[in-house]
């Protein structure tokens, strides 16, 4: 559900960005998405044209770009590539990885016209 | 105006967003591989990079500046629905409330009967109803600590909606976030929902008295939260029965 408030949000920051560089549609929403973040690329796109209807983003493509997840082991200080926040290091197997990418739900850019 | 983030309305709490009626309707996205020319369209490509919790993190902020001006201790209280919070929330404030000032935010879809609640304490309390929407966002505290008038110094506890997934996104400006977990959910919990427990800095097993009579294994749970967030302070009581509540009571005066 929290997948349409992100998009409202997304929303919001393309009007935004529609007053500050003056244009009027947009054709093409490029987000990346993090592997560790709280939302489902699915859900996202299920979404994505029912918030955008009747806005500035009505008929935008939505392009999803996905962002590994990473981190650091605790343990072995070596870097680790995350699928879940409870993955345990590949290296020596400990658990607690901290988290240095992946969380993140970020819009890159925009084709607008 | 508002006094935290200025917006020019005194009270925001219509149960509905923008856009959130259009869920009723029914659409499918499209997306395709292939590539446009988009400079022979009059297209342009604009770079964003903006985070898209940006707004909401901003207003946690401003909130959380507040907070420290005025010697308010925010915890925002995360769990699945019916884990407890209330009652525990109730039982703190009995222990409490002739010792510091303490105010109550309440998170829920529909109703007032949460805010009864802690109302029945003496204790102020205003009830949110996020309509549709799933969690609390930090505009919403923020307007709900002005219209509370949360007095300086105070214990402020902020009931979340009952989810255990979409309020670990949203950061409401807490000093922290507290886990309750109760026994009859299963003690496979943190790790079928890791998010909230990444984001909680402590976990509170609740319902203890009802052990004997399901197979939650407390050792696995905390083992459980601990694969996630190393650094999760555990408690683990009984809010109905009052029992083992001083742990949590020194938690509180040492934080």
């Amino acid at each position: 559900m929290h997948e349409i408030s992100l998009l409202e949000s997304v929303l919001e920051i393309l009007e935004a960005q529609a007053t500050q560089q003056g244009f009027e549609r947009v054709k093409q929403v490029v987000l990346e998405i993090g592997a560790l973040s709280c939302v489902e690329a699915d859900a996202l796109r299920f979404g994505f044209d029912v918030v955008m209807k009747n806005s500035l983003a009505e008929h935008a493509e939505l392009v999803i770009i996905n962002v590994a997840g990473q981190g650091v082991c605790p343990n072995c200080q070596q870097s680790v590539l995350l699928e879940t926040l409870h993955d345990p290091c590949h290296h020596c197997g400990s658990f607690g990885v901290k988290v240095v990418q992946g969380q993140a739900m970020r819009i890159k850019e925009l084709i607008v016209t | 105006m508002c006094g935290i983030c200025g917006c020019g309305s005194s009270s925001k709490f219509t149960p509905l967003k923008p856009h959130q009626n259009v869920l009723q309707q029914h659409s499918h996205s499209h997306h395709h591989d292939h590539s446009h020319d988009h400079d022979t369209h009059g297209e342009r490509m604009i770079r964003v990079e903006q985070d898209i919790l940006a707004k909401n993190n901003s207003y946690a902020e401003q909130n959380r500046k507040y907070f420290q001006q005025h010697g308010i201790f925010a915890l925002n209280f995360v769990s699945s629905p019916g884990a407890g919070k209330t009652t525990l929330l109730v039982a703190t404030i009995n222990a409490l409330k002739n010792t510091r000032p303490i105010a109550v935010i309440e998170g829920d879809q529909q109703t007032d009967l949460d805010a009864d609640r802690i109302r029945a304490t003496g204790v102020a309390a205003l009830q949110i109803n996020t309509g549709k929407a799933c969690h609390l966002d930090a505009h919403d505290i923020g307007h709900a600590v002005q219209d509370l008038k949360v007095p300086d110094n105070s214990l402020l506890a902020i009931e979340n909606v009952g989810n255990l997934v979409c309020p670990s996104s949203f950061d409401l400006g807490e000093a922290h976030k507290v886990v309750v977990l109760s026994v009859t959910e299963g003690d496979d919990k943190p790790l079928k929902y890791p998010d909230m427990f990444h984001a909680a800095d402590l976990m509170i097993i609740n319902k203890i008295d009802l052990l004997p009579y399901t197979n939650f294994d407390v050792e696995r749970c905390i083992e459980f939260a601990k694969r996630i967030n190393p650094d999760i302070e555990v408690l683990q009581l009984s809010a109905t029965q009052e029992q083992s509540l001083d742990a949590w009571l020194e938690w509180l005066n040492q934080h």
